[in-house]
């Protein structure tokens, strides 16, 4: 097929410094420290996987069955490692497979460096046999991407692939190489970080002024209210965070994105906001009179409607990119920078302060949530299973130990209201992009990010299927991911919407899944199906015990609703406990 | 209530191949139509200039000068209304040379406009008019009687009325640590004197 092949490099080349395109790639991965790729070989990245195959002892290479499944591994690792997480991909269709991982790392700004193979520079434009314009296509949904044609800008465009995409707000990075520069020989002068790009600041600079008058709102505040995001484990600013409300003693919820950077069960932890987050803190956000918003975005899903969102308060917003300032909510005091700077400086000139009358409205608001929901989705009376009761069965049997990766409907609200985490970076979901097939890669991916620990990926019984290639992958590298399947024989997320809104009109929610445990057992992987509440603790023990990965699937209620629930195009604090109420 | 405005946004950046498609679908994911568009050299050697004129609220154009700002290779997006920059457009105009030369008023109307003649030729010849929109569109009326054969725009070229010039700015930028200069649109409640200069 190719045209161009190059002399295979000699034992005893010249000069020690003559590589080709596709060695330095991988030099600049060992020096950026990269252990753990993902990847798909193919045509076009062909150069980079024959220099792969001699550094065998330095690079794991997971050979995944789907570049997406590739890109959320990517993903899953970067989240749970704190690290850059690294796909291979070839041209065309190869990358055009990762577009829904970059969407989603962008979105939910995951730091990932994504190289594509791409066709011959000179056939770059002429419809070439698995050519796509990978850039174009790839430039809203990356926050940095560019085509090498040369092997000469391979050292110093990686430098800055991986600058980019770890400082600042992280984000997805590609480049695309062209197969005439992965086989060229260059000389090559050694590897060099890139720190500084004059164009590009990834932390704005800490405005003093800004600190102080945010001190100064909260210090007279009477009720405060913090609600955080990812940007707290981003920054690796957990500790810190912790710092600044046990000194403020303000109460503290988080967005999804932000679960887990402190432990749920800390006593100024109130819950989860959002369409699906607890009652509380959804209400009583319209009810605070300082509202400190670190490392989130105010995302449609937190806010509800925005005219109803937070009018009464004055905000305070940390975040270290400045175009999320004033973006969806009007902010009254921006505090831009990276958290782990300003909110020590913060702590410091906040005052130590209880708030025991303002913490005792959420403490009632929750009451109220037990009642009318958690006690009967913990505790059913139902002879059918619900989400809830085994997501509790899993505390019960972690301890808050485990990663949880879920995927994306009512498993995953389920999983994110009702898990117990004692550690950051310990809930990996898809938050902003929604994608369903997310958790079974991301898990596979989390489990090298974070090898010493257990990983439990819920998926329910429509997202398990749109990447359940990827069982495969764990056949043949035996990753140890805990796969716990919460069947409810709908895509539930979107009957509960047309039950609620759309008349009971099941419109192709009705989906049909093959026997997951025979499933399984096709790729090697042990399984187990239960139904009964007598079998859970026993099956979930079974589950977390077993050496290696093990899918057990938990068929529950097919109609449960979750709740509470903001619907759409309404405020926070119209916040709804059950379907009679919308 | 706010109203639309003209806004003009200048855009410093690197030169680099994509970043125009970068800069453009910040525009078209939000179906916001570019006016005019222009992409010149800078008198800083390295440095790019982007001229995009658009119809928006100030509150949209702010955001929009944000979300250009979070590329990586944009060095600063300013905007400005009309009255806070100079600006200039181009216009050529084909008219059958047979009618000037006949035609006195031809003649006169064209002095009156401030065109100049660039090329004559036996069967045509083109006229230019540098100025505002109005003024080059008012002279394509008054041709068309005469046979304007064709007629062409070029994208705005605007001079920020309170700039410095791009020298200074880009010293703090290649520090590795800016000073405030670099960082000024980050005074976010401070919006008028942010992107005016």
């Amino acid at each position: 097929m190719e045209t161009l092949t190059p002399k295979k490099e000699t034992v005893s080349a010249p000069a020690v410094t003559t590589i080709s395109g596709s060695k330095a790639v991988l030099e600049a991965f060992l020096a950026e420290g990269v252990d753990t790729v993902f990847g798909y070989p193919g045509g076009a990245i062909m150069p980079i996987y024959d220099a792969l195959y001699d550094y065998n002892e330095k690079l794991k290479h997971i050979l995944v069955r789907h570049e997406q499944g590739a890109i959320h591994a990517a993903q899953g690792f970067a989240r749970a490692s704190g690290r850059t997480g690294v796909v291979f991909a070839t041209s065309g269709p190869g990358a055009t497979n990762l577009v829904t991982g970059l969407a989603d790392a962008m979105i939910d700004s995951t730091p990932v460096v994504c190289i594509t193979g791409q066709v011959f520079a000179h056939l770059l434009g002429t419809d070439a046999f698995q050519e796509t314009d990978v850039i174009n296509i790839t430039t809203p949904v990356t926050k940095w991407n560019y085509q090498v044609t040369d092997a000469t800008e391979i050292p110093h465009v990686l430098a800055k692939a991986f600058y980019i995409a770890k400082s600042g707000r992280p984000g997805p990075v590609l480049v695309d190489i062209t197969k005439n520069a992965q086989l060229q020989l260059f000389e090559y002068s050694g590897y060099q970080k890139c720190t500084h790009i004059r164009s590009y600041r990834p932390k704005p600079i800490v405005r003093k002024e800004y600190v102080e008058e945010a001190a100064a709102l909260i210090n007279k505040a009477e009720k405060p209210f913090v609600i955080f995001g990812q940007g707290v484990i981003l920054g690796k600013a957990e500790k810190e965070f912790k710092q600044f409300i046990e000194k403020s003693g303000i109460p503290a919820a988080w967005t999804i994105m932000g679960m887990s950077a402190i432990p749920t069960d800390h006593p100024l932890a109130v819950g989860m906001l959002g369409m699906h987050g607890n009652y509380g803190p959804n209400v009583l956000t319209n009810e605070c009179d300082v509202l400190i918003a670190v490392g989130m975005r105010f995302d449609d899903r937190v806010t509800g409607r925005l005219d109803k969102y937070a009018k009464q308060a004055k905000v305070i917003h940390l975040d270290i990119d400045p175009s999320e300032i004033d973006k969806n909510v009007k902010v009254d005091v921006p505090v831009w920078g990276d958290c782990k700077e300003t909110l020590p400086l913060l702590t410091r000139l906040v005052e130590q302060k209880v708030y025991p009358q303002w913490l005792q409205k959420f403490k009632e608001y929750q009451q109220k949530e037990e009642e009318k929901v958690i006690q009967e989705e913990l505790n059913p009376t139902t002879e059918i299973l619900t989400m809830g009761e085994v997501i509790k069965t899993l505390n019960e049997l972690t301890r808050g130990n485990a990663v949880i990766v879920t995927d994306v409907g009512q498993h995953q609200m389920v999983a994110c209201r009702y898990a117990k985490y004692n550690q950051s970076r310990s809930n990996i979901t898809s938050g902003g992009l929604g994608t369903m097939g997310y958790a079974l890669p991301a898990a596979i991916g989390a489990s090298y990010g974070a090898p010493d620990r257990t990983i439990v990926a819920i998926i329910g019984d429509g997202g398990f299927q749109m990447t359940l290639q990827e069982l495969g992958t764990i056949m043949q590298f035996k990753p140890d991911v805990k796969l716990l399947i919460l069947n409810n024989n709908f895509l539930g997320m979107v009957r509960q919407w047309q039950q609620l809104f759309h008349e009971k009109r099941y419109s192709f929610v009705d989906i049909q899944s093959p026997d997951f445990v025979q499933v399984a057992k096709g790729f090697g992987i042990p399984g187990k199906s239960i139904s009964k509440r007598e079998d859970l603790v026993t099956a979930l023990e079974e589950l977390l015990n077993s050496k290696g990965t093990f899918l057990l699937e938990v068929m529950v209620g097919k109609e449960n609703n979750v709740f509470p629930m903001v619907p759409q195009g309404r405020g926070v604090a119209e916040i709804v406990l059950s379907k009679e109420e919308i | 209530m706010q109203t639309k405005k003209e806004y003009t946004i200048t855009v410093y950046t690197e030169n680099q191949v994509g970043l125009l498609n970068r800069i453009a679908i910040i525009f078209s994911r939000r179906k916001i139509n570019i006016e005019s568009l222009n992409t010149s050299p800078t008198e800083v050697d390295s440095v790019h200039r982007f001229t995009i004129v658009i119809n928006e609220f100030e509150d949209v154009v702010r955001k929009l000068c944000r979300q250009i700002e979070k590329q990586v290779e944009v060095l600063k997006a300013y905007y400005n209304t009309e009255e806070e920059i100079v600006w200039q457009e181009l216009a050529l105009y084909k008219v059958p040379t047979d009618v000037i030369a006949t035609e006195v008023k031809v003649e006169r109307l064209l002095r009156q406009n401030g065109a100049h003649t660039v090329v004559i030729r036996k069967d045509y010849t083109v006229f230019a008019v540098a100025g505002h929109r109005e003024e080059t569109e008012a002279l394509i009326k008054v041709l068309e009687p005469y046979g304007l054969i064709e007629f062409v725009r070029s994208a705005r070229v605007a001079i920020i009325k309170g700039s410095s010039g791009f020298h200074e700015r880009l010293k703090e930028f290649e520090h590795m640590e800016p000073g405030e200069e670099a960082i000024e649109n980050e005074f976010l409640d401070k919006n008028e004197e942010i992107f005016t200069m």
